[in-house]
């Protein structure tokens, strides 16, 4: 009566790159290598990580599928749910808050014309909500996929959101 | 140790131990949400926070040692501030709807906030709200109410030794839950809800039907496994509401399994029988308990005159002390010594040799200490789930676990061995590592045994297996139910002993029901009185008495068709009886076709009696509530049959005197578990196709399998027959396939179901359940022939 393995569904390639991982941390602590396993599940699938993705990961690392959905659902870098081609992750904390996140927000939203949390119908962007990127000094800033950019004017925004394809 | 002062008193606190539990000895009481003394600490509700001399703010009583020359202060301005406020936070996303909640009255925050909290929130804002979860029929969830405490998830990791709880999301939106839809499914899971320390996770079957003031509690004892897990019963006028664990750090710590904590819903069925019947020329009619009586003592002596042999009399292993033993006095005041509490057993074949009574071989909580065990024939998590919990702990601290199984259980621990098998090839395996014992101690090898190990390889496990438990300080080798009850029982056992003494272990047994200790010792075998003492003339054993029928039957507390080895003969022979008597807690159609009197008894609930656990503790207790209808405790019902009878001594006034007269006889018992050797008749490997025949863990007796709540649960197997898929292949099988099952001139017709855990050349077709009551023996060949 053993639940099916799930393990496929992890293509060869990102087994190869998490096992790099593994290969990083004691050989009793395999569960230290499932923030950069999820990274790995999440880009294999278009962004986003399913219930069925996770388990895999749990299995492939000896993990209680629980302890993954902890980590998954904890840090905000993981999708739950289908994004778009790109996301726009914009920081609304304290600092970026101070030098205008909000000008950001309401600017992105009216170009976009979607709300925060919400793919555009064409399923190019996505757009986001997170907390301090670490890039206070360059605030305000957001994220697009796995770009920073600083000291966003909206002039600098539509630029950027030109180049996307 | 080290010496400290708490609110100006001095006190001495084992080193290294927290604050908290310093104070908690010493009586004085830190308030708290996260800690508990039987988990982890967490440390994350603050709500412990006490003043420490020196140190520039609060520290957190569960998670601060002690050290030397300690001043703390519980009660000071700084502390109280302190936890105030961690009250008033707690109190934040909490919904204030005490009167609705289900905890109401025994909710450690409601306490709490009595004694900390502001009258008037100062909180205007919006408060959380979280979805509800299904995760099962025994817990209900209402996750607003959750404070985060995780003692429910650390509960799972740590003692359930399954993690399916845990905290998802984040900050504002940390939620505790399954986070996909999906049963809680741990044996022991109930516990969660006395752990939580407010209305989130609460019992369903108890759900809105009491409020705790309005409940009276009685102590008891659990009545379904060997260890006799002490529990509070608590009652409302004359229901039973529901059972709680009564803490008893030698037998079940805090806990109680699933098991022990649901199976009262079925005290409270409708199934209940209320009166005394006769059968009249096949139509039942009921009666008084005197008629019924009288009719019973008339019927027996015309049916069995001076033949007292043509009685058979069979009593539930889960029946009490005091039932077991007039139940036998009763029988051989009428001449028979077929007398037998041994339902499941298979295999009689050593009964002479066996020891008083079937004992642990040690304390309950040493199995916690042990270095090495070797299981045989023990699917110990759903048999007795809190001895498992003992054994998880032992390995979580470096034990050695091995088994010798006829199924590949999910334990919650990991293995170190494991041999799974046939119960021929787990009899192979245990000459296998005999042999590599006498390998490695020199010994000789005991009558007979030599011929039989020259075709007996030992594999590498086999000589893991010996030197792990010869290497070991303290191990132990465990009989499990499947062992007893297995058709090998005789040459298992008596391999097992050899390996305990050749490897310096102790040998133990894990017993069926809750009280076989005290079926032994009562007398409740055809060979041994009261005390284990030995009878000049035995009778005949609980498999003799269906195999060659009885003309009259007594039935104590048992369903044969399921609560018997081979189901189907026991029906026969009890239809083909001139005079069954069965004292039943419950009416069936099953017992109307095979009784021709049914006299209503009483479960643990209404009576007062004794169970004599596994380590041989008596453990005495008092009915909780009045009986329905006319329902009496067996006790009484045996006893004034046998003035019915005529018979000297019985004259008992109460159970405790019943009791009393057992304990004098057993003074000065020796508990062993040893048999003297005994050779087996073989060791080969070498059987077909074999039936493995478990007891679900809801299915071992008429309360469980009543349990409405644990019938919804998925360890409440479905009939089936369940095998690899690649032995189903070899026959030709699919998944869903339904299949005549035959054992000799008994059949079935079941779905065949896919199940990896099995061995080859084996099929596991559960007992217990209906569906196959018709078959045969629990263990033993069996043919499959595919419908079409
Ligand atoms: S459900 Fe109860 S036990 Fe679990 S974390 Fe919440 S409050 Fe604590
Ligand atoms: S606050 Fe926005 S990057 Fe730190
Ligand atoms: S009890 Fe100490 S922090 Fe919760």
């Amino acid at each position: 009566m053993t639940a099916e393995s799930k393990i496929e569904l992890l293509t060869s390639e990102s087994r190869a790159e998490i096992d790099r991982w593994v290969a990083k941390y004691p050989e009793e602590w395999k569960q230290s290598a499932s923030m950069a396993a999820l990274r790995i599940a999440q880009e294999q699938n278009g962004g986003w990580l399913t219930n069925d993705l996770m388990d895999a990961v749990a299995e492939y690392l000896d993990m209680d599928p629980i302890a993954v959905y902890e980590v998954a659902s904890f840090y905000s870098m993981y999708e739950l749910e289908p994004v778009g081609r790109h996301k726009i992750s914009v920081c609304t904390n304290i600092s970026c808050q101070l030098c205008g996140a909000d000008d950001v927000v309401s600017h992105l939203k009216k170009r976009l014309g979607i709300d925060l949390g919400e793919t555009t119908a064409d399923g190019r962007i996505t757009l986001k909500e997170v907390e301090c990127l670490g890039a206070c000094g360059g605030a305000p800033m957001f994220q697009i996929g796995r770009d920073y950019h600083e000291n966003l004017t909206p002039e600098k925004i539509d630029e950027l959101l030109e180049k996307l394809d | 140790m080290v010496n400290i002062e708490i609110n100006g008193k001095t006190i001495q606190a084992r080193e290294g131990s927290m604050l908290i539990e310093a104070a908690d000895e010493a009586g004085i009481t830190i308030p708290r949400f996260c800690y508990h003394k039987k988990l982890s600490v967490a440390a994350n509700c603050r709500m412990c926070l006490v003043e420490v001399e020196k140190a520039p703010k609060p520290m957190p009583a569960c998670a601060t040692p002690v050290t030397e020359g300690m001043k703390v202060f519980t009660k000071s301005g700084k502390a109280l501030d302190a936890q105030r406020a961690v009250m008033e936070f707690l109190l934040i996303n909490h919904p204030l709807d005490c009167p609705i909640c289900d905890q109401g009255g025994e909710c450690e925050l409601q306490e709490m906030a009595m004694g900390y909290g502001q009258d008037i929130s100062r909180f205007s804002e919006k408060k959380r709200v979280v979805k509800d979860k299904n995760i099962g029929p025994l817990i209900s969830t209402d996750m607003t109410r959750c404070i985060h405490c995780t003692r429910c998830v650390r509960f799972g990791q740590e003692l359930a030794g399954i993690r399916e709880l845990g905290a998802t999301g984040r900050g504002e939106h940390m939620e505790i839950g399954t986070f996909i839809e999906k049963s809680v499914d741990s044996e022991i899971s109930g516990n969660v809800i006395d752990l939580c320390p407010v209305g989130a996770l609460t019992s369903k079957p108890f759900r809105y039907s009491a409020r705790p003031w309005e409940l009276t509690e009685h102590d008891s004892i659990a009545p379904h496994d060997c260890l006799g897990s002490n529990i509070v019963i608590e009652t409302r006028r004359s229901r039973v509401m529901r059972v709680l664990p009564k803490e008893n750090e030698s037998i079940n710590e805090v806990w109680l399994s699933d098991r022990d904590r649901f199976s009262y819903e079925s005290v409270n069925s409708d199934q209940r029988l209320l009166s005394p019947m006769i059968k009249v020329k096949d139509r039942w009619e009921e009666t008084d308990w005197n008629t019924a009586l009288e009719h019973v003592a008339a019927r027996m002596n015309e049916t069995i005159g001076q033949a007292g042999s043509e009685l058979g009399t069979l009593v539930s292993p889960s029946a009490t002390l005091e039932e077991l033993y007039l139940a036998q006095k009763l029988s051989r005041g009428l001449g028979s010594h077929n007398v037998d509490h041994r339902l499941r057993q298979e295999d009689f074949r050593d009964q002479d040799i066996a020891p008083v009574f079937p004992y642990l071989g040690q304390p309950i909580s040493e199995l916690e200490t042990l270095d090495a065990a070797l299981l045989i024939g023990s699917n110990i998590r759903k048999e007795q789930p809190l001895a498992a919990l003992r054994l998880r702990k032992a390995v979580l601290n470096g034990a050695r676990l091995m088994v010798v199984n006829p199924i590949d259980y999910d334990f919650n621990f990991p293995l170190s061995i494991k041999e799974i098998g046939s119960t021929s090839a787990m009899v192979h395996h245990l000459a296998g590592i005999a042999k590599s014992l006498l390998h490695l101690t020199g010994e000789q090898a005991p009558e007979g045994l030599d011929n039989l190990l020259v075709n007996v390889d030992s594999n590498d496990n086999h000589l893991a297996i010996a030197e792990h438990l010869k290497s070991s300080e303290k191990a132990s080798v465990l009989l499990g139910n499947l062992c007893q009850a297995s058709d090998r029982f005789a040459d298992l056992r008596a391999l097992a002993g050899l390996i305990a003494q050749l490897s310096g272990s102790r040998l133990g047994y894990l017993s069926e029901g809750a009280n076989a200790s005290g079926a032994w010792l009562s007398g409740a075998v055809p060979h041994r009185g009261c005390a284990g003492q030995t009878l000049a003339e035995g009778g005949l054993n609980a498999m003799e008495m269906m195999a060659s029928p009885r003309k009259a039957y007594f039935l104590v507390g048992i369903e044969p068709e399921l609560d018997m080895n081979q189901p189907a003969q026991a029906t026969r022979a009890l239809q083909q009886a001139e005079l069954v008597v069965a004292l039943s807690v419950f009416d069936s159609p099953a017992l109307r076709d095979q009784a021709d009197v049914l006299l209503p008894v009483t479960p643990f609930t209404e009576t007062s009696g004794t169970y004599v656990n596994v380590a041989g503790q008596w453990q005495s207790f008092n009915g909780a509530v009045e009986s329905p209808g006319e329902a009496r405790p067996a006790w009484k019902v045996l006893r004034v049959l046998g003035n019915f009878f005529k018979l000297d001594g019985f004259d008992y006034l109460s159970s405790e005197q019943v009791r009393d007269e057992i304990r004098q006889q057993c003074e000065g018992i020796e508990a062993d578990a040893l048999s003297p050797w005994r050779c087996p008749d073989s060791v080969a490997n070498d059987d077909g196709l074999s039936r493995i025949g478990e007891t679900p863990m809801y299915a071992i007796d008429g309360l469980t399998r009543r349990a409405t709540a644990l019938q919804q649960t998925r360890d409440a197997v479905d009939a089936a027959v369940y095998m690899n898929p690649a032995q189903a292949a070899s026959l030709g099988l699919q998944d869903g396939n339904q299949v005549t099952v035959r054992q000799g001139g008994e059949m079935a017709e079941l779905p065949v179901c896919f199940d990896e855990r099995i061995p080859e050349r084996n099929v596991y077709i559960p007992t217990g359940l209906a569906a196959t009551a018709t078959l045969g023996a629990g263990f033993g060949p069996v043919e499959l022939h595919k419908n079409i």
